[in-house]
């Protein structure tokens, strides 16, 4: 077995792809079997001390792509690894994995069994995993770090007997429990009532600092990630269309489709209202070229003729292009646009971007 | 007049712990043609108030107070009137009703079953044609009259709510939580097609949601909710933007602005949850999880008072105003 490389991503993505097999596709027209195409070739790496949200359209492949992650849905191609060492394909592999790598689950209420007292629940992972120490101390430990003081309190307590906020915590516990290095959590907060999220994000941002875990918050909650995320990827069809730090990206977006997410945020009208038609594009039948390009606003309003550009979108397929140090937009424009034009930035100009865009 | 006045509304459930005050004297009106919001967390009584407009609660529901519907009160009308009243002055898009479509019907059908349970002079053709007219009218195309719920979106679905709705031309819609689950991209269509239908039609509007910051695109004014009781209330952009109620401000911190840096890497939120109603805390009813409660919250309860032009909250530490005048 190959040694970690400490100067690698602690998880990073090599061209991951999911598929399945359905009978149907997605809008009812009845067929033969088709693939749906979840997750399409990712790229993606978080690092120690890191949130990263990963934001998209329904439907887009984020829970798929967080059960990848964790190895719980097979990935066709590409490669998952941790400190540079690809994850294994054994059963022991796998869980050792699993322990290092926790998900939370959407629904605090679904994924809690209700007959179940809130040790049990957090003891459970321990026991699966076979985690050597004292049981009681670990749950203690855990649960007192998700935010559950004095933990004793909460031993014996059913999930109807606790909180919306207080239940997931205790997934967060349970999750802890285990030491893991990665925490990926799909819409952690959508099923909390809205005073309440404010809770939940801060502790996660406490246990990337204390704990320099690294984080994967999905959301499609884009004012979340502005209030927790350091980096953010946006998602669309399976595949990550722009990656960048969480204050570029939202304050200067480059990709057309974060821009029309970012402009149907309710309360964040700077820019047009960009509302696409459509909806949950279907991975049964990934578009050519650019596989936004039907539904894109460049396309449609002629913008892409102009920059000279209509005929890549429509048949070629374009990559995560760095422009800039540390951001990357998958789209043509990215390469010949005058960003400034469309988007006053109102963070710091990257320099190398300028000479990118001029030569 | 107002399209819809409640005035001291009360509304109770029976549970085995005894009566469950859900609705606790609500006092609120939508003009003609207005949007009024309704926002407040799960449990807080949005739903009820919806269902009472209509008088569709469950017959152990113990109502109290009035609400009138164009000047008549609902909750006093005989049974031939409210029939008539019903879809055709006010409608309801119900809390999750797109999951409720009859699945081995054509949706164009139902609508046109709606039109006739409530227009007994209109022939089966007329219904049929009104059904494409008004799927036209939500921006679907007519065809869709054909298909059955599976074969349609989430959205879709929602639209053929909205144009059930339509059907019997109200001048009231209840739009309870109509964007709620659906996608971002989608639920701006929704809101887009909302609006439209609002000005075109002129319609007033009753719109229910959790989520403070849609009301900002929809509602002229906004009403927010606690414990059975509204809080605060006023001017839809002064409500969102500057809050009175520390409910109303802990409500929208959940919906930063982006780019707001008092918000950046420092989510704000309230502990505990919003109370059950068999259980609501003496006093005002938020104090135990007020960030700013005083020890006299706990003993007092505070009344909605009007606290500058056309805006007024329920909290103590709140400087009443004579109205029209600047607090
Ligand atoms: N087990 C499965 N079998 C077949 N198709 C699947 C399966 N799981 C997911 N899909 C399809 O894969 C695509 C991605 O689904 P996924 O649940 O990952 O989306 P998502 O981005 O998490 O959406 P949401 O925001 O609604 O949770 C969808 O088209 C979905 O229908
Ligand atoms: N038929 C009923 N019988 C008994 N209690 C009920 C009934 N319907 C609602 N309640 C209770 O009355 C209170 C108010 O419910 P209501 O449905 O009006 O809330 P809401 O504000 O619409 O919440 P949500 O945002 O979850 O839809 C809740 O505590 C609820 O449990
Ligand atoms: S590559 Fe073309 S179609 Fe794709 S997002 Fe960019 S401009 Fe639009
Ligand atoms: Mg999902
Ligand atoms: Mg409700």
């Amino acid at each position: 077995m190959s040694q970690p490389d400490v100067s690698a991503p602690l998880l990073e993505l090599r061209g991951v792809r999911v598929s399945f097999a359905t009978s149907r596709s997605l809008m009812g027209s009845p067929g033969a079997s088709t693939v749906a195409q979840a997750v399409d070739g990712v790229n993606l790496s978080v690092s120690r001390g890191e949130i990263l949200a990963l934001a998209g359209e329904s439907g887009c492949g984020k829970t798929t792509l967080a059960r990848a992650i964790m190895g719980l849905q097979p990935a066709q191609e590409g490669q998952i690894l941790l400190d540079g060492v690809p994850m294994g394909k054994t059963s022991r592999a796998l869980r050792r994995h699993r322990r290092r790598v926790q998900l939370i689950f959407q629904d605090p209420s679904a994924a809690l069994d209700p007959r179940q007292t809130i040790y049990e629940s957090v003891a459970e992972g321990l026991r699966v995993q076979k985690t050597p120490g004292v049981e009681r101390d670990l749950v203690a430990k855990a649960l007192s770090r998700a935010g559950l003081r004095p933990p004793e309190r909460f031993f014996t307590k059913y999930p109807h007997e606790v909180s919306g906020g207080q239940r997931q915590r205790v997934l967060i516990a349970g999750a802890l429990a285990l030491e893991p290095d990665v925490l990926v959590a799909d819409e952690p907060v959508s099923a909390l009532d809205a005073s309440v999220r404010g809770e939940i994000l801060q502790l996660l941002l406490k246990l990337r600092d204390e704990l320099g875990l690294a984080i994967i918050i999905v959301t499609h909650d884009l004012g979340l990630a502005w209030m927790v995320a350091n980096r953010v990827a946006v998602m669309y069809l399976g595949r990550i269309v722009e990656n960048a730090p969480a204050e570029d990206l939202l304050t200067s977006p480059h990709h057309p489709y974060t821009k029309a997410l970012l402009s149907v945020v309710p309360e964040n009208h700077h820019q047009e209202q960009m509302i696409l038609s459509g909806e949950t594009p279907d991975p049964t039948s990934i578009p050519s070229g650019c596989r936004f390009h039907p539904r894109c606003p460049l396309v449609a309003s002629g913008q892409a003729r102009r920059l000279g550009i209509e005929d890549r979108c429509t048949s070629e397929d374009p990559q995560l292009t760095e422009s800039g140090s540390d951001r990357a937009a998958a789209c043509f424009a990215e390469l010949v646009e005058v960003p400034s034009a469309q988007s006053p930035s109102t963070t710091t100009q990257d320099p190398t971007r300028a000479t990118l865009e001029d030569s | 007049m107002s399209i819809l006045e409640l005035k001291d509304l009360r509304i109770s459930y029976a549970s085995s712990e005894g009566r469950l005050p859900a609705v606790r004297g609500v006092d609120l009106h939508v003009d003609r043609g207005e949007v009024l919001g309704l926002a407040g967390e799960s449990g807080c009584g949005k739903s009820t108030i919806a269902a009472s407009v209509l008088r569709l609660l469950p017959k152990d529901a113990e109502i109290d107070g009035e609400v009138l519907l164009d000047g008549e009160d609902v909750l006093t009308m005989g049974w031939t009137r409210l029939r008539a009243v019903r879809w055709s002055k006010a409608s309801i898009i119900f809390q999750g009703a797109m999951h409720g479509l009859n699945p081995v019907k054509r949706v164009g059908d139902q609508i046109a079953q709606a039109i006739l349970i409530h227009d007994e002079s209109a022939s089966k053709e007329s219904a049929a044609r009104q059904a494409r007219e008004l799927i036209e009218q939500v921006k679907l195309p007519a065809r869709r009259a054909r298909a059955y719920p599976h074969e349609l979106s989430g959205g879709q679905k929602q639209r053929i709510m909205i144009a059930m709705a339509l059907a019997c031309g109200p001048e009231l819609v209840i739009a309870d939580e109509p964007t709620t689950a659906l996608d971002v991209m989608v639920q701006a269509q929704i809101l887009d097609l909302l609006k439209g239908l609002q000005s075109e039609l002129g319609l007033a509007t009753l719109f229910i949601t959790h989520d403070l910051s849609v009301l900002t695109e929809v509602a002229d004014r906004i009403a927010v909710m606690y414990a059975g009781k509204i809080v605060e209330e006023g001017p839809a952009k002064q409500v969102f933007d500057k809050p009175k109620h520390p409910y109303t401000r802990a409500l929208g911190s959940a919906f930063p602005e982006i780019g707001d840096w008092s918000y950046r890497m420092s989510p704000v939120g309230l502990a505990g949850d919003p109370p059950h109603p068999n259980d609501i805390p003496s006093g005002c009813a938020f104090h135990p999880r007020c960030p700013v409660a005083t020890a006299e919250c706990a003993d007092h309860e505070p009344r909605l008072e009007s606290v500058g032009p056309a805006r007024s909250a329920s909290c103590l530490l709140l400087e009443p105003v004579q109205n029209g005048q600047m607090a």
